[in-house]
């Protein structure tokens, strides 16, 4: 059986440029970057050149890029930092959305009990934050935006550019979780007016476990580990050489062919998303259409459960994930989809497929062949769909 | 989390899958804002369960403990089928991740349910040991939702 990877917001397949380097540094050029002997002194080029080939593709500079183990950590690290600041000058109240990655509602939820205020911002059915309820939201002592870029569940993207204007005239710290949009999205930091930004490479066909927390200039940043001098004193632990070279071959790359794969994989989408509607009664698509990031497909199908029919899909070869309950490993489905106000028993039904440029119209077409048989499976022992045919619901 | 082989066999082959015309009982019990609902259709004759369908909107493990369930009370006596314990049912699925007991619960109770929905239909009292609260187990352990039903 044929795998159809269609699961690329979660993960990646590493590209074979940034699979070659990593090699290369784990066999060859293995030097610990800190070390003063001319093996340390390779690996140290090495990591300033993809600092600096990072900070381009996001228009940065490349001091301002420090290496992490993954967007979580850079969530973490950017808001916590954030808020320290904010607190020094009375400032203790954060804005941000309903919908964002537990990396960044958790580490709030934390800073909540330590009294700090914070205004979730509703994402409203389509799944777009409104640009004159954050500026309503803005207080005084509000230190700290952060909204993330595109959403991981389903790809809509915020209005990034006047979030950082509004928060640069008001004198607000500006983070983006932009995990789901760097590499796929045009991005520059300075343009955009954002002072923090966290991203990780496994998005965009780079390793896992590492990322970078992008910060601006200026922006005093607090380190919260101790133990080394790398990273200019502010995240301690041994240069990851190979894994911070290939992370700047795959950005490279993506950045490279931006413009061909938005094309390319955006198409991909649409036609996903316009025939399946077609084909399959009662479906939802999940988020706005536009601006919409070019992989994502985010639908709820009523009448059955997001588990069973990604499991299913998983017999057919088709990998992609379900915001439903019993996918999350709690009894709630998604929080995202209940920020859309969509009702637990649809959004138990959700399905997800992120696609990526390594994804063929032959895919697209079995997907679109297989996906309706395996929901009309469903539907049909499903008591739930039953009682929707009879119109009792 | 990953499911046991067995658990995986009778997703992906459901046995006794289906509705049933004129069924002797009929137990439906969950909801759908939990994420699941089981519906157990019985033919009983002579007391003995001769037939058994079951229909379920739910994830891969409240399928397979559905399956399962019918696979265990077919051919039974009815007084054995109430005998049927959630437990039995992991046991025979080679187990179910701690998360997916509940989907087993579910099946204990939707058997129950159709044969309670049995003895109403021939007159006879339904006896509260064995039958519980008049909530029949809906939603047993999901606390999000409150209980309805």
């Amino acid at each position: 059986m044929k795998t159809v990877y269609a699961d690329n917001a979660a993960t990646t397949a590493l590209c074979d440029e940034a699979l070659e380097v990593m090699v290369e540094c784990l066999r060859d050029n293995y030097g610990n970057a800190s070390s003063m002997h001319h093996s340390g002194q390779a690996a140290a080029e090495v990591v300033a050149q993809a600092r600096e080939d990072i900070a381009k593709c996001i228009g940065a500079d490349a001091n301002e890029i420090y290496f992490t183990s993954g967007g979580t950590e850079s969530d973490n690290w950017a808001i916590t930092n954030a808020a320290r600041l904010g607190a020094k000058k009375g400032k203790k109240h954060i804005i941000s959305t309903t919908f964002e990655h537990h990396a960044v509602l958790h580490t709030l939820m934390k800073l909540e009990k330590e009294g700090f205020e914070v205004t979730y911002l509703d994402v409203h059915e389509d799944g777009y934050v409104r640009v004159d309820e954050l500026e309503k939201a803005i207080k005084e002592e509000t230190c700290l935006v952060t909204i993330m870029y595109a959403n991981n569940e389903i790809g809509t993207v915020q209005p990034v550019e006047e979030i950082g204007r509004i928060c640069k005239e008001k004198g607000i710290y500006f983070h983006t979780d932009a995990v789901q949009a760097v590499g796929h999205l045009p991005i520059d930091v300075k343009a955009q007016n954002i002072d923090m930004l966290s991203f990780s490479a496994h998005k965009f066909h780079g390793p896992k476990g590492i990322g970078a927390l992008y910060c601006r200039k200026g922006l005093p940043l607090i380190g919260f580990m101790q133990g080394g001098a790398q990273e200019r004193n502010k995240r301690p632990g041994t240069t990851n050489t190979p894994a911070i070279a290939a992370t700047a071959a795959a950005l490279k790359k993506s950045c490279a062919e931006m413009d061909k794969n938005i094309h390319y994989v955006s198409a991909m989408r649409d036609r996903l998303i316009d025939e399946i509607v077609k084909i399959i009664p009662r479906t939802r698509v999940n988020g706005g259409r536009s601006p919409r990031l070019p992989g994502n497909v985010s639908f709820c199908f009523e009448g059955i459960e997001g588990e069973s029919l990604l499991l299913y899909l998983d017999l057919k070869g088709i990998c992609g994930s379900s915001g439903s309950a019993c996918t999350s490993g709690s009894l709630d489905p998604s929080h995202v989809l209940l920020a859309l106000g969509l009702p637990h028993e649809i959004a138990h039904g959700s399905l997800r497929l992120s696609l990526s440029e390594y994804n063929t119209n032959d895919e697209i077409d079995y997907i679109i062949e297989q996906l309706p048989l395996v929901v009309a499976r469903l539907r049909d022992m499903s008591p739930v769909w039953e009682k929707l045919m009879k119109g009792e619901n | 989390m990953a499911y046991s082989a067995k658990v995986m066999d009778h997703f992906e082959n459901p046995r006794n899958l289906g509705k049933m015309e004129n069924a002797d009982g009929v137990g439906e019990v969950g909801n759908a804002k939990c994420g699941d609902i089981m519906k157990i259709y019985l033919k009983i004759e002579d007391g003995i369960i001769a037939d058994v369908k079951f229909n379920t909107f739910g994830c891969a493990s409240a399928i397979a403990t559905s399956s399962m369930a019918t696979e265990m009370i077919k051919g039974q006596k009815v007084e054995d089928a109430l005998k049927l314990s959630n437990k039995a049912v992991v046991e025979a699925l080679d187990g179910l991740p701690p998360a997916k007991i509940h989907c087993s619960v579910l099946a204990e109770q939707a058997v129950k349910a159709a044969l309670a929905d049995y003895y109403t239909k021939n007159g006879i009292e339904l006896d509260p040991e064995i039958f519980g609260g008049s909530c029949g187990g809906h939603c047993d352990s999901c606390e999000s939702c409150g209980i309805e039903g």
